[in-house]
């Protein structure tokens, strides 16, 4: 950039270069800008990588790859559809598991709570962020799932069994052992991030609520959290593309079955699991590029879902209007 | 601070090199991940015994196994499956298929109240993995377990979620044993399943199963002996019903040694012989007929030849079913192809 604007008339302008490189500013500028392009430069790399080694799926299967429901690689019959399926019931079971639990839990600690509580808390979720994720797996195969299928499915179908949602088999293993176990995986973040974000919006905003006569509860609820919107619904998106790419400990306690049920109980897949399992063992050139067209479709979804979410903030900043 | 800070850099740096000048002659493999505990601890006796040679092996997979061996990008490779015809085709030098050790899949099950080993029918099998047998106390089963006392419950069929060479050789057995297996969902390292959860490598399936009331499922032999694991008798081609060990399963592929095509790629599955248990597969190495690097040629060929005599005393404490003497004579000749 700076060579562009060096172009025309050199001499002064050249001299001029000279010092602002001595100073650094040119430097700082071309090194971070650089630094700032790589992220571009491996978005790019990642989807012409996968572009380029999912063209057999691509032409076998086309736009029909996203409708179909069979997974055979014995017949190399494959379609998408149930993993697809299978990833967003899962990811919106665990955001509405924990967006609830985690915005309650950053509004106590960053509004309510005593600030040596709240660090301490603060400091043991960074430790529940950390946590790798085959260990969540674990936790869910040798706990969640035995508490699902002893107690927790057979009381949802004795009392929202008319429900389509709670009928079918309680294997333990399934959608809904999923979701829980996403949701467990993603609280973390979800606080952490929120919390900072509250704590970062200005005194003044609460002081001038609560001077109009605002409760305490008031000023957080309908001053404080709005204020802090975008960076809350920033926190939500980050735990939606955990949720969305999380492989192991899904794979884990899905059931791994690709198929498309009405039942939270009935077994499922997800793409980022399916990837995971199948890799390896892919042998046939038809069955890899399906494989990693399946990689493919993750990335337009988190791209889409991404967008959307982006869409709902600029429309709720417009209307809420107290957005800084 | 700089100068210690440089000096602990370049030694970083130049680590991977002080290993490397040994001046060992390295060969590279990759692929199945199923024989690589009796594979790595082949190596390294190997390297013991011949210090100026390293082999590594990487189980990346038998999919990752033969792509690698077809690019070119490792020296040799290995396979739970046989290559197939159109596979063999890509290759720019032929590729040779050596039997290195015997491996076997198990039936175990967790049905409260039956502690006994049950004993299978094909048809059951078959039948419960088609998802047609859905209740333990189905005449099919309970015909063959007479004086067992199995419960009207639902079947819950576990199988493995993850690619693998033991689900292979489970669906080759059921292709041969039912028509409408192979029809309907063939034979591979991960079948569209008719019925049942997915389980992540034998642990998985094996957690599966523990935790499920009235589940069945398959592991891998030496993973069942090495944990204790219940497992079923199979009834096989003359009508006995086996229990997988090592000597059922070295009894298989002498079985099928008379007649074992040139190119060594052949299913043991249901073989004849009495003792022969019927889930058994060979599991192989991938060679090229040709090398451009006259060392390494050498180097693979008197490894092949060891692994084949010495090399296969180390195959049953590691409880892999060593290859029978025909199948070793038969090998030993086909050294002579790799040129």
């Amino acid at each position: 950039m700076a060579m562009a604007r060096a172009g025309s008339g050199w001499g002064p302008r050249a001299r001029a270069l000279v010092r602002r490189l001595r100073s650094g500013d040119e430097i700082a500028h071309l090194v971070t800008f650089l630094f700032a392009g790589s992220i571009l430069l491996i978005v790019g790399l990642l989807l012409n990588e996968l572009w380029v080694n999912s063209a057999l799926a691509r032409h076998k299967f086309g736009w029909s790859f996203f409708f179909t429901r069979v997974w055979d690689p014995v017949f190399e019959q494959f379609g998408a559809l149930p993993f697809i399926f299978g990833t967003l019931v899962t990811s919106a079971l665990a955001l509405l598991i924990a967006v609830p639990v985690g915005l309650g839990a950053a509004i106590f600690l960053a509004e309510l709570a005593p600030p040596r509580i709240s660090d301490t808390l603060a400091f043991l979720l960074d430790l529940l962020a950390a946590v790798p994720s085959v260990i969540y797996g674990l936790i869910g195969i040798f706990t969640v799932v035995p508490l699902l299928r002893e107690y927790v499915e057979p009381f949802l179908k004795a009392t929202l069994g008319f429900l389509p949602l709670f009928q079918g088999p309680a294997y333990g293993v399934g959608f809904l052992a999923a979701g829980v176990l996403l949701a467990v995986m993603i609280v973390p973040f979800i606080i952490s991030v929120s919390r900072e974000v509250l704590l970062a919006v200005p005194r003044e905003q609460r002081e001038a609520a609560l001077a109009l006569g605002a409760t305490r509860w008031e000023a957080t609820w309908k001053v404080v959290v709005p204020f802090a919107r975008a960076g809350i619904f920033g926190s939500i998106f980050l735990a939606l593309a955990r949720a969305l790419g999380e492989t192991m400990a899904v794979t884990m306690v899905i059931g791994n079955a690709p198929q498309i049920a009405a039942s939270l109980f009935a077994p499922g897949y997800s793409i980022a699991a399916v990837i995971a399992n199948e890799f390896t063992e892919a042998t046939g050139d038809l069955y890899l590029h399906a494989l990693v067209e399946l990689g493919l479709v993750l990335f337009l979804l988190t791209f889409v879902l991404n967008g959307l979410a982006r869409l709902l903030i600029l429309l709720t900043a417009r209307r809420g209007g107290a957005h800084a | 601070m700089r100068k210690i800070l440089s000096v602990l850099l370049a030694g970083v740096l130049l680590f991977p090199l002080c290993l490397a000048g040994a001046d060992a002659l390295l060969v590279n493999g990759a692929g199945a991940t199923f024989p690589y505990p009796i594979y790595s601890k082949w190596f390294d006796e190997y390297h013991k015994k011949f210090p100026d040679i390293q082999i590594n092996y990487q189980s990346i997979g038998s999919g990752g196994g033969i792509r690698q061996v077809l690019a070119g990008t490792v020296d040799f490779g290995a396979t739970d499956g046989p290559m197939t015809d159109e596979q063999l085709s890509q290759a720019k030098t032929k590729i040779l298929h050596f039997p290195t050790v015997l491996g076997a899949a198990v039936p175990t099950y967790n049905i409260p109240g039956v502690t006994g080993e049950l004993n299978f029918t094909p048809e059951a099998l078959a039948g419960i993995f088609l998802g047609k047998i859905t209740k333990w106390s189905d005449p099919a089963i309970a015909g063959a377990n007479r004086g067992v006392n199995l419960p009207a419950a639902d079947i819950v069929v576990i199988h493995r979620s993850d690619g693998s060479g033991t689900t292979y050789i489970w669906t080759d057995y059921l292709c041969k044993v039912s028509e409408e297996w192979k029809t309907r969902v063939g034979k591979g390292a991960s079948p569209n399943w008719p019925v049942g959860l997915g389980g992540k490598g034998n642990e998985g399936v094996t957690g599966l199963v523990k935790q499920t009331p009235n589940s069945i499922g398959y592991v891998e032999l030496i993973y069942a002996v090495q944990n204790n694991l219940p497992y079923g008798r199979v009834r096989n081609s003359s009508g006995t019903f086996v229990k997988a060990d090592l000597a059922s399963v070295t009894a298989a592929a002498a079985g099928a040694a008379k007649t074992m095509p040139d190119d060594f790629r052949v299913s043991i599955t249901d073989p004849p012989g009495k003792s022969a248990y019927p889930i058994a597969s060979f599991t192989w190495l991938l060679i090229p007929s040709e090398f451009q690097d006259a060392k390494k040629r050498e180097v693979l060929v008197g490894f092949l030849r060891w692994m084949l005599t010495e090399g296969q005393k180390h195959a049953a404490p590691l409880a892999y079913a060593p290859l029978p003497k025909e199948v070793v004579d038969k090998e030993m000749k086909a050294l002579a192809q790799i040129r």
